[in-house]
């Protein structure tokens, strides 16, 4: 009988345990001129797509050296700005070569005065995880998520400040 | 009045579903025919899968002069040619970009990069981007390996060159590798599609 209650707090402690801790812990962080870049494997990372919160969130996947991800990036920060008292949250995911975090991406983002988070993946076997974040995804970017407890889409294409702003409204209520 | 808003509205919707359609569903798959193209080559002279009488198949890949992950995986697609031209199957690269969206991807700036870096292999300029959409090309470096039959050259396998492009050190799985090894030995190829982070195609 002990040993039942024992066995069974291991697994009340292992099951509320991870469900109560909802920090996603970084594989490596970066910091240049005051400004800090945590970097996720896929494993880790996966933990910001399947929030299961209030908020709704806008996920895009980027790049500095990617021109179109570059030119619609000021509407993913419009949008975190203008939506920021409604509960959604711009995750800006990075894709930019781990050694070029230091040399182009912080002083990218020094440069663009980026308010969005900012995150790194590093994840090279890349054909292991494009389909987990959407099946559809051919592995292309720009890409974009966008997600809340009840609804999710998934674009790979570009997009204007009046798309993106009403693709969101199809998902927020 | 009516009627020609009404045959404009129409005629809006057929083109715009056409165009639709033509970006979801467009493409091939493994077990396709491919189509044969006349693409110009950084020599400036014309190439086809045609002129290759004695190949037995085609390493066609869509990459680029500007993207990262293009520029990455140069040394390995060189390695490819040389590798399995002998073999049987040449790499054809073709860069897929239209250079007004894109100028570091011009015809001019081709020759450059295929001198610098020595390619083996035809360079050529999907001139108009007419070539990548029929192959359903996403991105640089996309990768269709194709068998020639007396049907035509058949798609064997789509997808990335190895499981790692930040680093050739670190490669597991060499995909394009493993998927012609098996065509040269007969076996069935173990892994037909994979997928990859890519810059995107601009048309």
């Amino acid at each position: 009988m002990k040993r039942i209650v024992l066995i069974l707090g291991l697994f009340a402690t292992t099951v509320f345990g991870q469900a109560s801790t909802n920090t996603i812990l970084p594989i490596k962080s970066y910091s240049f001129n005051g400004i800090e870049v945590h970097s996720y494997d896929f494993k880790s990372f996966e933990g910001f797509l399947n929030k299961k919160d209030e908020t709704t969130y806008v996920i895009n996947f980027w790049a500095t050296w990617c021109l179109p991800c570059v030119k619609e990036l000021p509407y993913f920060e419009k949008l975190n700005q203008n939506y920021k008292d409604k509960k959604v949250k711009v995750l800006l995911v990075s894709l930019d070569m781990p050694k070029k975090i230091e040399s182009n991406l912080i002083p990218f983002m020094l440069k663009k005065k980026l308010q969005a988070e900012v995150i790194h993946l590093d994840d090279p076997d890349a054909n292991a995880w494009i389909e987990k974040v959407a099946t559809n995804w051919s592995g292309s970017i720009p890409a974009t998520v966008m997600y809340n407890a009840t609804s999710r889409k998934f674009y790979e294409r570009s997009f204007t400040y009046v798309e993106l702003e009403n693709e969101l409204k199809t998902i927020i209520k | 009045m009516k009627t020609i808003k009404f045959l404009f509205g129409a005629l809006l919707f057929v083109t715009l579903s056409a165009f639709t359609w033509n970006n979801f569903n467009a493409g091939y798959k493994v077990g396709d025919v491919a189509t044969d193209f006349s693409l110009k080559n950084v020599d400036n002279k014309k190439v086809s899968l045609n002129d290759y009488k004695d190949a037995k198949g085609f390493i066609v890949v869509f990459t680029c002069n500007h993207c990262p992950y293009a520029i990455a995986y140069e040394d390995r697609i060189i390695a490819l040619d040389k590798k399995y031209k002998a073999l049987g199957y040449p790499v054809i690269a073709i860069n897929p970009n239209n250079p007004a969206v894109q100028p570091k991807d011009s015809f001019d700036l081709m020759k450059e990069r295929a001198k610098e870096k020595g390619f083996t292999f035809p360079y050529l300029f999907d001139e108009g981007q007419k070539i990548y959409p029929q192959y359903g090309a996403t991105k640089t470096p996309h990768v269709y390996l194709l068998q020639k039959t007396k049907e035509g050259n058949i798609v064997k396998y789509i997808g990335a060159i190895d499981d790692n492009s930040n680093d050739e050190t670190a490669v597991k799985t060499k995909y394009v590798e493993n998927a012609v090894n098996s065509l040269l030995e007969g076996k069935e190829i173990e892994v037909k599609t994979t997928k990859a982070i890519g810059c995107s195609i601009k048309a």
